[in-house]
C-alpha cells in the first residue's frame, strides 16, 4: 500500500517556524517555509540540511505558502536564494502582494536594528517573489503532470488559504492557520467534502473553546475605556495586517458611539498601504464589507491617526497600535520599554506570542524583563491577553474534520500536551488515526488506493439493465463480472466475447448436456412446472424462469421431453463449463427425484 | 448526445446539451433586436416622440389597433413598453434542466426567464465577475424600463405584423415576445448562481466534470470544457485573442475535443477593433475641439473601461483634457468600484499593479482627478452643477430605446457640432436612430467588437483540432451584409467535420461513448492473475461486488461469500482430437468412434452412452446422468484447452 510521509522541519508539536515536508506518490512538497520569532540564531530558520546539503531544487517539487504571517513564510527568501531553490512557489494573490512587505519589514528590524549577519537582502526578497505563482480560490492548478493543488478560503488573515494537494489517487489537505467563525473583516474557513487521505491541521487552540466573540470584544473595549478614563496609555502590539484592521474597526465604531476624545494612533506608514490592500482585495473579506464597499470603505478610519515617535512621551491618555505583535523588536518594544514602569498604563496582547519573545515573557507574569544590553525594565503596567487571534478552536477543528471527512488527521502548529488531548478526542469521536510528529520525526500514513480502470460501456449497461429489471431488494448485491484485457498501454474491463475479440483469440465454449430419465404421468408441460417449483424451492437465491417450454436457472437450461400419454419423461439439463457448479447441482437435484 | 438551439441570435446564445442523462443549458442570452421596433422610453415626455402620427395598415380599421403603431419617416414603431424575445421554451421543459453554464455577463440576460416561475430546480454556474457585473446589467435594464412606466401595453399589432412595413414585418416571432422581468425575479434568479473560479473542476452529479477556462473577452468570461474520463466537449462562447484588460484566453484546455461548439463570433466581421478605436479617438478629438459634445451610447461595463483609459490619454494629447467625461448609469459607481477589485481576473499587466498597491484601472485616478465623473441619472444630485460643455458622455442604452441616452439625443440631436458615436456592436445604428430622425447631430459608427473574427476562429479551429465542429448555420455562409466576402465563413477543416445548426433544431452529435470507468479496491486488484494469451496481451477474469454511488462505480471483493468466491475461467483455442483421443484411452475409454461431418467431429462412446461433439470453437458433451463419466470427460476436455 502506498504511503504518505510527513516530516515537520518546524511546527511539529510547536508553534512558529511552520515548515512541513510532504511525500506522496514519489513527489516531495514543502508546506510553508516559516521562521521562528523567538530565536536569533540558526534555530530561527528550519533545518534545510535535513533535505540535502546545499541546493534543494532537485529534492522538492514545489513549495506552498498558506498565508503571509512570517512564521509561515519568513524563511522563504533564505531557502530560495541562500540555500538554493529554483522550483515553483504557490500562494494566493493577496499573500503574494503582502508577504514581501512583511519580509522586508522584518529584514530591516533584524539587520538594521539588531545588526544581524548572514540575513537575506531586499534584492533576494524580490528575486524570491519572482518564483511565486499566484493562485485563485478553487482554481485547480497542475504543478506538473502529477501534482494538482487547489486553494480553499481559510479566514485567519487576508488571503489565507488551505490547500488541497493531490498526487495520483492520494490527497492531502493542509490548513495553514484557519478560523471557523467569521470576524469583523474576514469570513469563515470553508472546505467541501473532499475526503482527503490526510488532513494536516493547525492546533494552536487545541484545548480552548473560546467564549462568544461578542463577550471578548466587550471585554476588550471595557478595559481600553477604563484605562483611558484614568488617564492611562494603552499599547496594542499588532502585525500591520490582519488583527490590526479588525481591532481598528472595533475601536473606531466604539469611539464614534461613546463620543470619546482620547486619540487613537496607528504606528507605521504601513497603515494606509495596508488598508489599500484590503480595498483592492475586498473580494477576500467578509460578505458585509463586500456588500457595502461601494458606499463606504470600512478601512477609511476617522478617529485613527498616524503615530509619530515623539508622541511616546506626550502626556495624557492615548491608544497606540504598534508593530510587531510579539514585542520582539521594533517600535512596539520601544514604546513598551517607556510605558511599562507606569501602573496606570496597560498593554493588550491580542495574539499568540511564541516562546522567547518579550510578549511571551510578560504574558507569563514576568515582572522584570532583561534585554541584551543588560537594560532591565520593570513591568508595572497592566498586562492583558485578549485572544483575538483568528485560529480555529477545538470546536472549529472538529468542525473542519467533519466537513472534509479525512481518513487520517495530523496535528501541527500547537503545543505537544494540548495536541495530545485533541488527538485523543479526534480518535474517539471520528474513529480515525491521528498523528502529531515532533520536528524531524516522520509520520507514515498508509492509505488504501483505489485503482481507476476503464470499462467497456456495454458491460456496465448490461449489468445496469439486469439490475433494474429485478424487483428492488435492498439486500441484493450488484455484481460485475468481466475480463480485464491488459495491453502494453491500455487496460480495459469488458465482457468475455468482447475481450476475446480484442485479444484476437477465439473462445472455446464447452457445454454439457445430461439426460435424466424419470417416471411422471401426464403432459410433459406439467412435469416441467413441477420441476420449476422444486428448483425454486431448492435454489432460493437463483432466478428460475419458465419460458417457451424451457426452465432456465440463471443460464442453466432444463427441458422435459416425452409424450403426454407416456409415463417416461426425459429431462435434459444443459450448461456451459462456467456454470459447472450450478449445473451439476441442478443435475443432482433432478437425479434424486424419486417421486413428485 | 443532443444539442438544442433555443436562440436565433448567435451573439446571445442559448443551447441545451444532453449528455450522460444530464440536461445542461449553455448560456442564456437574451436577444434584444426586438427593442428596435419600439418607441424610445423617455422619463421627460418628449414632444417629438409623443406627436408622431398613428399608423394603420391600409386595408384595416380594427379599433383595437388604434394608437398602438406610430410612424416616423418610412419606419413604424410600437408605442408600448419594450418586449424581448426570450429563449425558445417549446423544445424543452426548463424544470428538467440540471445545470446552467454561463460564459460571460453578456450571455445571461435571459436567466430570470429561465429560472423563475418555470419550476427550474437546477444549479447555475458562473464566475464571480460574471455574477457581479451581470447583476449590474440586469439591474440597469430593470431600472431603465421601470422608471418610465407606460399606461398601456400594445398587443393587437402582433396580429397585423404581416401588413406592416419593413423591418417590423420581418421581426422574429413577435408573439413569443415578453415584458421584462422585475427586480424580485432578478434577485431570486441571481441567488441561484454558484460562483466558480477559472480552472475549477466542478462535478455534475458524478457523471460529468465541467471546467471554466478563461476566454479573454471580458472580466470573468469563460469557455466551458465538459468532460468524462473518455470524452471531451468544449463550448466556446464569446472569446478574444486580443490584448485588452481581461485575463488572456486559455487555449490549452480547449484542445483535442471530441466536439467543439463554437458560437458568439464577432458582429463586425469587416472592421478591425484597433482601427475603430483609432477612428473613435479622432472623432472625439475633432468634435471637442470644434466645441461639440460627444455622446457614446454604451453598456455600463466592458469595453467602456478601455475607452476611459484610451480616450483620457488621447484627450490630453489633443489638448482637450479640460473637457470632462461623464459616465451616467444607475450602476456607474458600482461598475467602476468592482472593476478595481477584481484583480485576479485581469491581464497580468493590470494584475501586477495591485502588488504595488495601485488600482488596476486608471479610471479610479480619473475619478479622483475629476476627469471622469459618474452619476446614477442625469437628474441625480450634483449632475446639473457639475455638467459642463463640451464634454463626452457615456450612457445607456446602446439600443437608444431607454436610459439617459434618450434625453441626451433630445438635448444635442439638433446641433451638427455634436456627435454621437456608436461603439457597441449589438444594434444597427441606423435602426437605432430611426425614431429620432431627422437629426442634425453627426453620426459616427465605430463598433468595437473584440470577439473572434473569422480568420482568428479558423486559425483557432486548426490549432484546437476538434473531431467535430458545431457552429450556427449562419457562420457557414458569408454575412448578409457582405455576401461577396466568401472568406468570412467557418471553412472546412481537414481534421474536423462541421455540423451546422439553427434556431429550433435538435441535432444529434456524433459522440458515442464506448468506455466508462470503475474503481478497483486493492484486494480486487490483488486477485487478478494475468494470463498472457499473445505477446503483450494478457487476460484475467474479474468478479466483484459493484457499488454505485453518485455515478461512481466501485468494485469490491466478495469477501464473505465463499460460494461465489471461486474464480470463473474461460477456455479458448481449439481442441486437438488426436491428443483428446489419447487422453481418453489413457483414462480407459477406448470405444470412441470418431465420425467427421463437415466441420463437426462427433465422438460416440457406445458403452457409456455418451456423445462428444467437437467444433473449432465449441465442445458439447452429451451423456446420461452418470456424473462419474461426465466428470472424467470434463477433466480431459479441460486438459486439452487453454484457459484464462
Amino acid at each position: 500500500m502506498p504511503d504518505i510521509k510527513v516530516t515537520p522541519l518546524g511546527a511539529g508539536q510547536d508553534v512558529g517556524r511552520s515548515c512541513l515536508l510532504l511525500s506522496m506518490g514519489g513527489k516531495n512538497i514543502m508546506l510553508d517555509c516559516g521562521m521562528h520569532m523567538g530565536y536569533n540564531d540558526e534555530r530561527r530558520f528550519p533545518d534545510f540540511s535535513y533535505i540535502a546539503d546545499g541546493p534543494i531544487t532537485a529534492f522538492i517539487d514545489c513549495v506552498i505558502i498558506s498565508h503571509f504571517h512570517l512564521d509561515h513564510c519568513g524563511a522563504l527568501p533564505f531557502m530560495s536564494e541562500m540555500i538554493g531553490y529554483s522550483g515553483p512557489i504557490y500562494m494566493t494573490h493577496p499573500t503574494k502582494a503582502i508577504a514581501p512587505i512583511l519580509l522586508e519589514d522584518m529584514r530591516k528590524v533584524s539587520v538594521e536594528k539588531k545588526g544581524e549577519q548572514n540575513f537575506f537582502t531586499s534584492q533576494m526578497i524580490k528575486d524570491c517573489m519572482k518564483k511565486v505563482v499566484a493562485v485563485t480560490l478553487h482554481q485547480s492548478v497542475m504543478v506538473d503532470t502529477d501534482i494538482e493543488i487547489k486553494a480553499y478560503y481559510a479566514g485567519h488573515v487576508l488571503g489565507a488559504a488551505m490547500f488541497w494537494i493531490k498526487v495520483g489517487n492520494q490527497s492531502v489537505v493542509y490548513t495553514g492557520d484557519y478560523n471557523m467563525t467569521p470576524d469583523r473583516h474576514l469570513g469563515a474557513a470553508w472546505i467541501d467534502k473532499c475526503r482527503p487521505d490526510l488532513l494536516i491541521s493547525e492546533s494552536t487552540y487545541a484545548t480552548t473553546i473560546r467564549d462568544s466573540k461578542r463577550c471578548r470584544e466587550k471585554d476588550f473595549l471595557k478595559k481600553v475605556h477604563e484605562c483611558v478614563d484614568r488617564g492611562g496609555k494603552v499599547l496594542i502590539p499588532v502585525f500591520a495586517l490582519g488583527r490590526a484592521q479588525e481591532l481598528c474597526i472595533l475601536l473606531e465604531t466604539y469611539w464614534e458611539r461613546m463620543n470619546l476624545k482620547a486619540p487613537i494612533y496607528f504606528a507605521l506608514g504601513l497603515t494606509e498601504k495596508a488598508n489599500n490592500y484590503y480595498k483592492m482585495f475586498i473580494t477576500w473579506t467578509n460578505q458585509k464589507i463586500r456588500k457595502t464597499f461601494v458606499q463606504r470603505n470600512m478601512f477609511d478610519f476617522k478617529h485613527i491617526k498616524a503615530f509619530d515617535r515623539q508622541y511616546i512621551d506626550n502626556p495624557g491618555p492615548m491608544v497606540v497600535f504598534a508593530t510587531p505583535g510579539m514585542l520582539h523588536a521594533g517600535l512596539s518594544l520601544q514604546i513598551f520599554k517607556k510605558w511599562a514602569p507606569n501602573e496606570n498604563n496597560m498593554i493588550i496582547m491580542p495574539g499568540f506570542c511564541v516562546q522567547g519573545t518579550v510578549g511571551h515573557k510578560i504574558l507569563n507574569g514576568a515582572k522584570k524583563v532583561e534585554f541584551e544590553n543588560r537594560q532591565v525594565v520593570e513591568v508595572k503596567m497592566a498586562v492583558e491577553y485578549m485572544s483575538f487571534s483568528a485560529h480555529a478552536d477545538a470546536k472549529g477543528i472538529m468542525q473542519l474534520i467533519q466537513h472534509c471527512e479525512p481518513r487520517n488527521v495530523l496535528l501541527v502548529h500547537g503545543e505537544a500536551a494540548k495536541m495530545q488531548f485533541l488527538k485523543e478526542k479526534i480518535q474517539q469521536e471520528f474513529s480515525i488515526e491521528c498523528f502529531n510528529p515532533a520536528n524531524g520525526e516522520t509520520s507514515v500514513i498508509s492509505t488504501p488506493v483505489k485503482i481507476p480502470i476503464d470499462v467497456s460501456l456495454p458491460l456496465l449497461k448490461a449489468e445496469a439493465k439486469k439490475f433494474s429489471s429485478l424487483a428492488p431488494d435492498p439486500k441484493r448485491r450488484r455484481t460485475l463480472h468481466g475480463v480485464l484485457v491488459m495491453k502494453e498501454n491500455s487496460t480495459c474491463l469488458m465482457d468475455v466475447d468482447e475481450a476475446c475479440k480484442e485479444a484476437g483469440i477465439s473462445r472455446h465454449v464447452v457445454r454439457f448436456t445430461s439426460t435424466v430419465q424419470m417416471t411422471d404421468a401426464g403432459p410433459s408441460l406439467t412435469t416441467a412446472h413441477k420441476l420449476q417449483m422444486l428448483l425454486k424451492e431448492k435454489l432460493p437465491l437463483s432466478s428460475v424462469i419458465f419460458s417457451e417450454g424451457e426452465i432456465s436457472v440463471e443460464t442453466v437450461l432444463v427441458k422435459v421431453e416425452g409424450d403426454d400419454d407416456d409415463d417416461q419423461k426425459s429431462v435434459y439439463v444443459s450448461w456451459t463449463n462456467q456454470d459447472e457448479e450450478l449445473g451439476s447441482q441442478i443435475l443432482n437435484v433432478i437425479t434424486n427425484i424419486k417421486q413428485f | 448526445m443532443k444539442l438544442y438551439c433555443l436562440s436565433n441570435d448567435p451573439n446571445k446564445p442559448c443551447h441545451i446539451l444532453t449528455f450522460r442523462e444530464i440536461t445542461m443549458m449553455l448560456d442564456c442570452g437574451l436577444s434584444m433586436q426586438s427593442l428596435l421596433n419600439f418607441l424610445p422610453l423617455s422619463f421627460v415626455p418628449s414632444n417629438k416622440l409623443m406627436n408622431l402620427p398613428n399608423w394603420m395598415p391600409s386595408d384595416t380599421t380594427d379599433p383595437d389597433l388604434e394608437g398602438e403603431l406610430k410612424e416616423n419617416g418610412d419606419r413604424v414603431f410600437v408605442d408600448s413598453p419594450p418586449e424581448f424575445c426570450p429563449p425558445l421554451d417549446k423544445l424543452i421543459d426548463f424544470s428538467r434542466v440540471d445545470v446552467i453554464l454561463i460564459s460571460n455577463y453578456l450571455c445571461m440576460m435571459a436567466l430570470p426567464f429561465i429560472t423563475e416561475g418555470t419550476g427550474f430546480k437546477g444549479r447555475v454556474y458562473a464566475t464571480e465577475p460574471t455574477l457581479q457585473i451581470g447583476r449590474l446589467l440586469l439591474e440597469e435594464l430593470v431600472v431603465y424600463i421601470e422608471q418610465c412606466p407606460k399606461s398601456s401595453f400594445a398587443s393587437q399589432w402582433k396580429n397585423f405584423v404581416h401588413k406592416c412595413p419593413y423591418p417590423l414585418n420581418e421581426s422574429f416571432k413577435p408573439k413569443s415576445w415578453r415584458q421584462i422581468y422585475n427586480m424580485k425575479d432578478v434577485n431570486a434568479s441571481l441567488s441561484r448562481i454558484q460562483m466558480v473560479g477559472y480552472n475549477e473542476k466542478i462535478d455534475v452529479y458524478g457523471a460529468l466534470q465541467v471546467i471554466p477556462a478563461s476566454s479573454g473577452l471580458c472580466l470573468g468570461s469563460a469557455n466551458w470544457v465538459i468532460s468524462t474520463e473518455h470524452e471531451k466537449v468544449v463550448y466556446l462562447s464569446g472569446s478574444s485573442t486580443l490584448t485588452t484588460h481581461p485575463r488572456p484566453m486559455d487555449h490549452q484546455s480547449l484542445k483535442n475535443a471530441d466536439v467543439l461548439i463554437m458560437t458568439d463570433l464577432t458582429q463586425t466581421p469587416i472592421s478591425n477593433p484597433d482601427s475603430m478605436l483609432g477612428v473613435l479617438c479622432v472623432v472625439v478629438g475633432l468634435t471637442l475641439r470644434g466645441g461639440g459634445n460627444v455622446l457614446i451610447p454604451c453598456y455600463p461595463t466592458g469595453v467602456v473601461y478601455d475607452l476611459f483609459e484610451c480616450l483620457s490619454g488621447k484627450m490630453a494629447e489633443l489638448g482637450v483634457s479640460n473637457c470632462p467625461m461623464f459616465f451616467v448609469s444607475p450602476v456607474a459607481d458600482i461598475s467602476l468600484a468592482y472593476s478595481n477589485i477584481l484583480a485576479e481576473w485581469l491581464s497580468s499587466v493590470k494584475q501586477n499593479k495591485v502588488y504595488v498597491p495601485d488600482e488596476p484601472f486608471p479610471h479610479a485616478m480619473l475619478v479622483k482627478n475629476n476627469k471622469l465623473k459618474h452619476f446614477k441619472h442625469i437628474y441625480s444630485d450634483g449632475f446639473s452643477t457639475d455638467f459642463q460643455e463640451p464634454c463626452v458622455v457615456f450612457c445607456g442604452h446602446p439600443s437608444l430605446r431607454y436610459g439617459d441616452v434618450v434625453q441626451f439625443i433630445e438635448l444635442w440631436g439638433n446641433n451638427p457640432r455634436n456627435c454621437i458615436v456608436f461603439t457597441e456592436p449589438d444594434f444597427d445604428y441606423i435602426e437605432a436612430l430611426a425614431p429620432y430622425q431627422p437629426l442634425q447631430i453627426k453620426v459616427a459608427h465605430c463598433a468595437i467588437d473584440t470577439s473572434l473574427n473569422f480568420t482568428q476562429a479558423n486559425k483557432l479551429i486548426k490549432d484546437l483540432k476538434p473531431k467535430t465542429l458545431v457552429v450556427p448555420e449562419c457562420y457557414t455562409q458569408p454575412p448578409v451584409s457582405a455576401p461577396n466576402l466568401t472568406e468570412l465563413v467557418i471553412g472546412t477543416h481537414a481534421e474536423s467535420s462541421v455540423i451546422p445548426y439553427k434556431w429550433g433544431e435538435v441535432i444529434n452529435l456524433p459522440l458515442k461513448r464506448k468506455q466508462g470507468q470503475v474503481y478497483f479496491e486493492p484486494n480486487v486488484a490483488q486477485k487478478i492473475i494475468p494470463v498472457e494469451v499473445k505477446p503483450g496481451i494478457s487476460l484475467s477474469t474479474v468478479t466483484g461486488t459493484l457499488n454505485v454511488k453518485d455515478n461512481v462505480h466501485n468494485i469490491q471483493d466478495f469477501s464473505s461469500e465463499s460460494k461465489t468466491d471461486k474464480l470463473v475461467k474461460y477456455e479458448w483455442g481449439t481442441l486437438n482430437i488426436t491428443e483428446f483421443m489419447q487422453k481418453l484411452s489413457q483414462e480407459g475409454v477406448t470405444d470412441g468412434k470418431v465420425e467427421s461431418l463437415g466441420g463437426v467431429v462427433v465422438i460416440h462412446l457406445q458403452d457409456e452412452d455418451a456423445l462428444i461433439q467437437l467444433e473449432d470453437n465449441s465442445t458439447h458433451v452429451v451423456c446420461n446422468a452418470d456424473e462419474n463419466l461426465r466428470t472424467k470427460i470434463r477433466n480431459i476436455v479441460m486438459q486439452c484447452l487453454k484457459k484464462f
